[in-house]
């Protein structure tokens, strides 16, 4: 049967491995904001200023990793007013990220399109290349699978990890995890919830950017308008689907990384029988459906979309 | 005999906005000593010990607190984190516990080095565990807090403070939660605690354990410090007059035939938000000029049944009848329309849309009715002048008909709810913690109106966590633990307080 | 030291103050981009307002431009006045086209009586279809309508390009992915000669008034807002939350795709994939510009249209990119967030001996 060849081929994950990597710094970047008790609907616009900033960046002349860390700059910078707004200010959540996501995305648009007036064709930088490991990458199957990837999909693994241990295993986690639940609590122990929660947005918000900066600096090597096209928003339905856990969150990725793989691969098998676009429209439908099968188990923050003030209790 | 000073509060005072909340409070605290915050409520204690954690800013005044050395120091004000350093601990009312974290990671939280990336709990639970040992306030410390009871997630919020080395320890209410018997246990405590030099300050509103077990008695009326006095030269009545000022006559109660049956509950089972809040078989009849009074402590599954009775609830067997008609659809409309009038148990949550006017608020019950109503559309004049009519009638005084009624007191908002309750002439009255909150005045008249309801000749289900206004308004008294209920053998309290701790004799 | 206190009711001309003057803020602040791009400022606003008011032409496209944000606008308002958070107005938009295209190129014939009234109301009806959807879900599943609205959008626009190279293709469209274009008798007429001015603008103006009546004086408008200010407290009282949050799902989808029956009929004349450039988000904005209120809702629509008309003609006259207008709106948006907390709270500065500072809000 031709899709169990595809389920088993090297290729076939390598691409689902490709295709979860900006997910994975998105659903991490949604969870950290969501776990402090803050919906970050910006993601979309970050992912957009990641994708430019970076590109830019390295066009400009910077090296790949210079390219990064600006990216996750021009995400913490939109993340800090996403924060400003919805922390201090406690205004509501859904239209400030929404906001910050038109904001985010006119100031990426309008940036490249003043930078590069007339182009004809899109220009180009040199992305990150796949880091091929002598003997590991001779592995079979997982060699190809794991070796081949860039160094971008390695820090997208990194980072799993390293917000996993942070939550489990560092007071900082446990403070974290605590502003998302009663803020008041935090409060009551003498930790601040706006630096907490500010932070948070902030840090999650940079993580988001990476996502983006992966689009234009790993997976293509140009800046497309329209090029983000709704991944942020797959991001947050993740996010629900991966209860706020890490761990979850990567295997959500991962999951949908290889339905999208499959999807293409499936449409060469029988893209003569069935319009393109069905397989175009399958991700967003996806990423409904595992929305309304957790919908109801799903155990929100508490304080999710809540503000708090200071003194008022 | 201890005399060193630990905490002195100088002439303290706040306003919010208009309201003077407190004025010039000037109050001392002994190592060792536990001192009762005594008042009504709204007189200004939660603001006070509010101000002494930080989490309010002083309009005037300061605060010094004894260091380790026993030197009295001034106190940064504004900042809890300076509270805590300077040894204070405060247990409020609603208890500050992320719910998520197990009880040794609530204690912990924002005692360790934020940033180091990885945590040392061994020296720690040895020390919570050595306060568990000497205080004898246990609590399963890995347990995540969700899953605790009310009187364990007290003693970890003592822990908490004492974990800190808490010297002066603030109890905000601390017994309002606990059945008579885990009060005691708190109590014996926390006596403990002050013989090893803890000084506790104990705020609360009921007279008996204050003087039961405090050394001192301040109280406090209007924001201010009225009296203050040896405990064991007080008594009731000098306290209570302290407290509001002059005897409240107690509302009189006519005794009254009772009439025919207005609310059956046979075998109704109905699920809660906890094993021990949900209903299991209860038996139950309110008959026409009666009060039927629900104690017990909250969580044993009074919300349950009130919110069956609002049709918030559908049973998942057994049958509920008003006025003899069997109720087979339970949605709040089916409820209203079959005669039931419901008070709800959180005002601001249930009873009123803060940001829609007076008048709305008042039709809200009744806008299929055609003197609200015409074609789907609003008769603005009917409203008007409905809610010109009851506002007089019922005393609901704020900026007007027309203005937001968040803008209300919450005396006033209780007032709006119970002119709307009361003009429908409700068969049934479920009053759901119907006093809670409010002041004295307020308080008193919320009772009046129910025993007007009940000479009208409606059955009154009230559920209530003060057995004082339970005793003063009800016919008999039902006990509800477990999702079970007990009638109360007869008003001795002691008697209750047992069968409110599930202890059947 | 400074404190925020809440106020304890905006006054009247804060409400309407406050969004005026975020708009103008946003106008302001775009001559940081604008310097970004090289341009002269002072030239750029007056080709700005060239654009606007220049000319009869100028300002009925300005209007035009109008017409679908005000429905985009309602639609928004009304979801939100439900705390509904429909963000898919554009795939409702994009199905009110569709529908449109489907009843009006050819497949019934009538006299305009008949066949603008069966237009709007198929687009509509697939607007509110559009809506159900998410509602539904919401509703029985609990599953969050911002994001499946969101990605419903995708997947709508998926879906219309797959019709229009499918079905709904024009066999004379010389193979460019695009409908049959609407019968004549189909269309909305114009409103004056030789300017693409339609009746579209007359119903957006219309639905308006409408909204703004059934919001503020039907039983159907106080159900609503009573279940968006507090729907526990709507619930206890006997109001079908569930209902009246469907009924107002289903309106604003039929809003928002009555926005796309006035693109393709009163205006483009077929339907494309380009239909609209995200009238839906825009409504967004427009209704919160409007602070929520219908009528405001106009005022707030010819606002972003003049952004839209005004930095269109600029950015051709000058050279600086298009998206400014993009970034205008987005700006316009944060402007009246922040310019609604300070309408609701007042920021008092008052003299402190102590370092410390609190921010002291609420009662006792």
């Amino acid at each position: 049967m031709e899709i169990l060849e595809i389920l088993l081929s090297e290729n076939f994950w390598a691409a689902a491995l490709r295709i979860a990597t900006p997910l994975i710094f998105g659903v991490l970047g949604a969870l950290i904001c969501e776990k402090s008790g803050v919906l970050n609907l910006g993601i979309e616009g970050i992912f957009a200023a990641g994708a430019m900033a970076g590109w830019m960046a390295v066009w400009l002349g910077a090296g790949l990793w210079t390219g990064l860390l600006c990216a996750a700059l021009t995400g913490a910078f939109f993340g800090l007013i996403h924060a400003i707004l919805t922390v201090p200010l406690g205004l509501s959540q859904h239209v400030s990220g929404l906001g910050i996501t038109m904001f985010a995305t006119s100031v990426s648009y309008f940036t490249y399109r003043t930078a590069l007036p007339q182009v004809s064709s899109p220009p180009r930088i040199e992305p990150f290349q796949p880091l091929d490991i002598p003997i590991l990458s001779d592995i079979p199957f997982l060699g190809p699978v794991l070796f081949q990837q860039t160094a971008m999909t390695w820090l997208a693994l990194f980072l799993v990890a390293l917000v996993w241990w942070v939550y489990n295993r560092t007071p900082l986690g446990q403070a974290l995890r605590a502003v998302g639940d009663n803020p008041n609590a935090v409060d009551a122990q003498g930790l601040s919830v706006y630096g907490l929660r500010m932070g948070a947005i902030v840090a999650g918000s940079a993580c988001m950017a990476l996502g983006g900066a992966f689009l234009t600096m790993s997976a293509f090597d140009a800046f497309f308008f329209g090029m983000v096209n709704g991944r942020g928003w797959i991001c947050i339905a993740l996010v629900i689907f991966a209860s706020w856990r890490p761990g979850k969150a990567l295997l959500g990725a991962l999951l949908f990384g290889a339905f999208d793989a499959f999807q293409v691969r499936l449409q060469t098998e029988v893209g003569a029988f069935v319009p393109s676009q069905v397989f175009l429209m399958a991700p967003y439908i996806l990423s409904i459906l595992a929305l309304v099968i957790v919908a109801r188990r799903a155990e929100y923050p508490r304080a999710l979309l809540t503000p708090w003030f200071k003194g008022q209790r | 005999m201890i005399n060193d000073t630990v905490l002195s509060l100088n002439k303290l005072s706040k306003r919010f906005g208009t309201v003077v909340a407190n004025e010039s409070v000037t109050i001392n605290l002994k190592r060792g000593e536990i001192l009762s915050l005594l008042g009504e409520n709204g007189a200004g204690k939660t603001t006070l010990m509010n101000m002494l954690f930080g989490h309010y800013m002083p309009d005037s005044g300061s605060i010094q607190v004894a260091n380790t050395q026993g030197q009295l120091k001034p106190l940064t004000l504004g900042h809890p984190q300076a509270a805590l350093d300077a040894g204070i601990g405060m247990v409020h009312q609603h208890f500050t516990l992320a719910e998520n974290l197990s009880a040794i990671d609530n204690i912990l939280l924002g005692s360790e080095n934020l940033f180091a990336w990885r945590r040392s709990m061994g020296t720690a639970r040895e020390k919570i565990k050595d306060i568990m040992h000497r205080t004898g306030l246990n609590a399963p410390l890995d347990t995540i807090v969700g899953k605790l009871s009310v009187g364990e997630r007290q003693r970890v919020e003592i822990l908490k403070a004492l974990y800190r080395d808490a010297r002066i320890l603030v109890l905000d209410e601390p017994t309002a939660v606990l059945t008579p018997q885990e009060a005691d246990t708190l109590f014996a405590n926390i006596d403990i605690m002050a013989k090893d030099g803890l000084s506790v300050i104990f705020i609360s509103h009921k007279l008996r354990e204050v003087l039961a077990f405090s050394h001192r008695i301040a109280v406090l009326r209007h924001g201010k410090k009225v009296g203050e006095i040896a405990t064991k030269d007080a008594d009731e009545k000098i306290i209570s007059q302290l407290m509001v000022g002059a005897d409240t006559p107690a509302t009189p109660r006519e005794p009254l035939t009772i009439g025919a049956p207005v609310l059956q509950l046979t075998h109704l089972c109905a699920a809660g938000t906890s094993a021990r809040s949900s209903l299991e078989g209860i038996n139950l009849t309110v008959s026409a000029s009666e009060i039927v009074g629900i104690a017990g402590i909250s969580g044993n599954g009074q919300s349950t049944l009130a919110k069956v009775i609002s049709g918030l609830t559908k049973p998942t067997s057994g049958e509920l009848a008003i006025d003899n008609q069997p109720i087979h659809k339970f949605t709040p409309t089916s409820l209203l329309k079959s005669g039931v009038g419901r008070i709800p148990e959180d005002r601001h949550h249930d009873g009123i849309i803060g940001a829609m006017s007076v008048a709305e608020n008042l039709a809200i019950e009744r806008l299929d009715s055609s003197d609200i109503q015409q074609f789907g559309f609003l008769r603005d004049q009917e409203l008007k002048l409905n809610a010109q009519n009851l506002s007089q009638k019922y005393d609901i005084r704020g900026p007007g008909i027309e203005a937001q009624t968040r803008l209300l007191s919450g005396g006033n908002i209780q007032k709006l709810i119970l002119a709307r309750v009361f003009e429908a002439s409700p068969k049934l009255i479920l009053a759901n913690q119907p006093t809670r909150g409010l002041d004295m005045g307020a308080a008193s008249e919320v009772g009046k109106r129910l025993l007007q309801a009940r000479k009208r000749g409606a059955g009154v289900l009230l559920i209530s966590e003060d057995l004082d206004e339970l005793l003063a308004l009800s016919d008999r008294i039902i006990i509800m633990h477990d999702g079970e209920l007990h009638a109360a053998p007869s008003n001795n309290r002691a008697q209750i307080g047992l069968l409110m701790a599930g202890e059947v004799s | 030291m400074i404190r925020i206190e809440p106020r304890e009711a905006p006054s009247r001309r804060l409400t309407i103050g406050v969004p005026v003057a975020s708009a103008l803020l946003a106008l302001l602040l775009a001559a940081i981009p604008l310097t970004f791009a090289g341009a002269n400022i002072v030239e750029a606003y007056q080709e700005m307002a060239k654009g606007i008011f220049g000319s009869m032409f100028a300002f009925t496209e300005m209007l035009t431009r109008a017409t679908p944000l005000i429905f985009t606008g309602l639609a928004a308002t009304l979801a939100f006045r439900a705390k509904l958070w429909n963000i898919g107005a554009e795939g409702q938009l994009y199905l009110g086209a569709m529908a449109a295209v489907i009843v009006g190129t050819g497949w019934v014939d009538g006299p305009p009586m008949l066949l603008i009234p069966m237009i709007l109301i198929a687009g509509a009806l697939a607007g509110a279809l559009g809506m159900a959807g998410p509602a539904y879900l919401k509703t029985r599943f609990g599953a969050d309508e911002v994001v499946t609205t969101l990605l419903l959008n995708f997947i709508i626009l998926i879906f219309i390009q797959m019709m229009l190279e499918g079905p709904l293709k024009d066999p004379m469209g010389m193979g460019w992915p695009q409908s049959s274009p609407v019968v004549d008798n189909a269309l909305l007429p114009q409103i004056l000669p030789r300017m693409r001015l339609h009746y579209g603008l007359v119903i957006a103006l219309v639905a308006a008034v409408i909204a703004h009546i059934m919001l503020s004086k039907s039983v159907w408008g106080l159900k609503l807002r009573a279940v968006g200010e507090n729907a526990a407290a709507a619930l206890h009282a006997g109001i079908g939350v569930k209902r009246t949050l469907m009924s107002a799902a289903l309106i604003s989808g039929a809003l928002a795709g009555l926005a796309g029956v006035s693109e393709v009929a009163g205006l483009r004349g077929y339907l494309t994939t380009d239909l609209s450039p995200g009238y839906g988000y825009t409504g967004i904005v427009v209704a919160m510009l409007a602070g929520l209120s219908p009528l405001g809702v106009v005022i707030a629509a010819l606002f972003i249209a003049s952004v839209f008309v005004g930095a269109d003609t600029m950015s051709r006259a000058m050279g600086v990119s298009s998206y400014l207008a993009d970034l205008v709106v987005s700006m316009s948006l944060i402007c009246v967030l922040i310019g609604g907390f300070i309408a609701r709270f007042t920021i008092k500065m008052t003299p402190s001996n102590k370092k410390a500072s609190a921010t002291d809000s609420g009662a006792a």
